[in-house]
């Protein structure tokens, strides 16, 4: 209980201090999550909606496989992101390992399937209301894609804030290909994870009540836009 | 009407389109050019164990290397297993770890030219403060581990192959205990590092092996306090061996050599010295500056 009261004595000195270590660690949190839902949302939105969309043999198995992915352990994909990157590894020459480069790279790995698959359910939904019109209107299926994703911007906008969740919370891939190295790889969860085997339990969950804000507060900035957008758009 | 609802529309419209579009920029920004900066500095990687860095000493010694030589150091601080593999897959330039067997291996397979002694601490065994094992204040490590092991008293362990694990180990063999029988017991292999498994220890009053290091560092003791000490063979020795270029080719290995070259100095040593817990010595610097 004592170390609980502590820890948000803690939480209050790192927000007010603005250490400049906390800050570089929460900068380098918010480049590698972002990074990773970016490139995740690039692949994943389009993808998502093309397996809606299109009708191919292996259809309901690859629905299935990527529903089934949402559920991957982030300390197997850092382990295979590391075997990758590893200098022994195929793409060793490329220098990528213990840098903010491959945590990205994993954290991408993690998001894509929830993104991908998400996006595959709204669009699915949208489709089944619309084909008819949209083909009316005379629009091919590929044609139809860039249209159904705006129509379902703030269905699939949710999507991406729970990919962002999975990146900025995971610890297992980060640590792995990261290497937890201070001022170069190490993340808010990662710190954490190091204060806890310090056994300074306040100063962790300090560190931890840290990173939700910093979660509340993306997750803020995205319904703000979300609102605004609505009310421009009447 | 319609007209008006059209340019609101757009506006709305504009302005997601605008914050998707930061957000892509931003992200695809980020991957690339801070790395590219970093890559121009001097660095290089060393693969090393959870008590050198949870026990602080990096923190203490790195900066001065660096501000000596320019180099900066990057420290990936895994279990002394772990960390040999890491060597031998060639992602460290240097390995500094704490078990001598194994490093002489990593020396004799070529992954490296050297190993030199660095420096010791020694290993504590720690436990409740009420001993239910009754194993307080004694000099024989064996004889305290068969103790708690007739007691069947809780006892955590790292079971994650590290230097320590394997150390404990090797004294349950002289206290000719068969832990692998008792496992899940009240043997408890914890699978994680030392201040992870001292964590676990203290949440159960279990007795645990720590190095001293760690265990003077370590802020979460709740009842747990040092019972066996001093036995010569709890004495916990730390290497250091550059990475041979011969069998991995992308190593740093002029700027390892300095690193190791650094660390076995006069400097070097006297910052090891130097580094202090709440005023007592943690590592204690005794390299051999020839290697073998």
């Amino acid at each position: 209980m004592n170390d609980l009261i502590q820890s948000v004595g803690e939480a209050l000195r790192l927000l007010t201090s603005l250490d400049p270590d906390l800050l570089e660690i929460v900068g380098l949190s918010l480049r590698v999550s972002l990074s990773a839902v970016a490139l995740a949302a690039l692949i994943g939105l389009p993808l998502g909606a093309a397996i809606a969309l299109f009708r191919f043999p292996g259809r309901q198995a690859l629905v299935v496989l990527l529903n089934a992915l949402m559920g991957l352990p982030p300390v197997v994909v850092g382990l295979v992101v590391y075997l990758m990157l590893s200098r022994s590894g195929p793409l060793g020459v490329l220098g990528l390992l213990f840098t903010p480069g491959a945590m990205i790279a994993a954290q991408v790995i993690l998001v894509l399937p929830i993104v991908a698959a998400l996006t595959r359910q709204a669009m699915e939904d949208l489709w089944s209301e619309y084909e008819e019109q949209l083909r009316s209107l005379g629009s091919t299926t590929a044609r139809a894609i860039p249209t159904l994703l705006w129509d379902g911007r703030f269905t699939l906008l949710t999507g991406i804030l729970a990919g962002f969740g999975r990146a900025s919370a995971e610890v297992g891939a980060v640590m792995i290909v990261g290497g937890n190295i201070d001022h170069v790889t190490r993340v808010m969860t990662t710190a954490i994870a190091l204060e806890t085997s310090k056994g300074d339990l306040p100063l962790a969950l300090g560190l931890g009540i840290v990173l939700l804000t910093l979660t509340i507060l993306v997750n803020g900035t995205a319904e703000l836009v979300r609102r605004w957008s609505k009310d421009w758009a009447g | 009407m319609l007209k008006h609802d059209l340019t609101r529309r757009t506006l709305g419209g504009r302005l997601l389109t605008a914050a998707a579009g930061l957000l892509i920029a931003g992200g695809l920004a980020g991957v690339l050019p801070a790395d590219q900066a970093r890559a121009q500095d001097k660095f290089i990687t060393v693969a090393s164990t959870t008590s050198t860095q949870n026990s602080g000493l990096f923190d203490e010694m790195l900066p001065k290397f660096t501000e000596a030589t320019g180099i900066e150091v990057r420290v990936v601080a895994v279990g002394t297993g772990q960390a040999i593999k890491l060597a031998r897959s060639c992602d460290a330039d240097v390995l500094f770890v704490h078990h001598k067997p194994s490093e002489v291996k990593f020396v004799e397979d070529g992954f490296g030219a050297k190993r030199h002694d660095v420096m010791y601490n020694d290993f504590v065994i720690v436990g409740p403060a009420d001993d239910p094992a009754g194993v307080k204040g004694m000099k024989d490590v064996a004889a305290a581990l068969s103790k708690v092991a007739g007691a069947e008293a809780p006892f955590a362990s790292r079971g994650d192959d590290s230097g320590t694990h394997k150390k404990e180990l090797s004294l349950w063999k002289a206290a000719e205990v068969d832990v692998a029988s008792a496992s899940g017991g009240w043997y408890r292999e914890t699978g994680s590092g030392m201040g992870a498994t001292l964590n676990t220890a203290s949440g159960m009053d279990a007795y645990a092996m720590s190095d001293r290091a760690t265990w003077l560092a370590f802020e979460n003791r709740g009842n747990l306090e040092i019972l066996v000490q001093g036995d010569e063979r709890l004495f916990n020795q730390y290497g250091i061996i550059a990475v041979s270029k011969d069998k991995c080719p992308s190593v740093k290995a002029d700027l390892a050599q300095s690193f190791v070259d650094w660390v076995v100095s006069k400097e070097g040593q006297q910052a090891i010295a130097d580094y202090k817990r709440g005023g007592e010595q943690l590592f204690f610097p005794n390299a051999d500056k020839a290697g073998s």
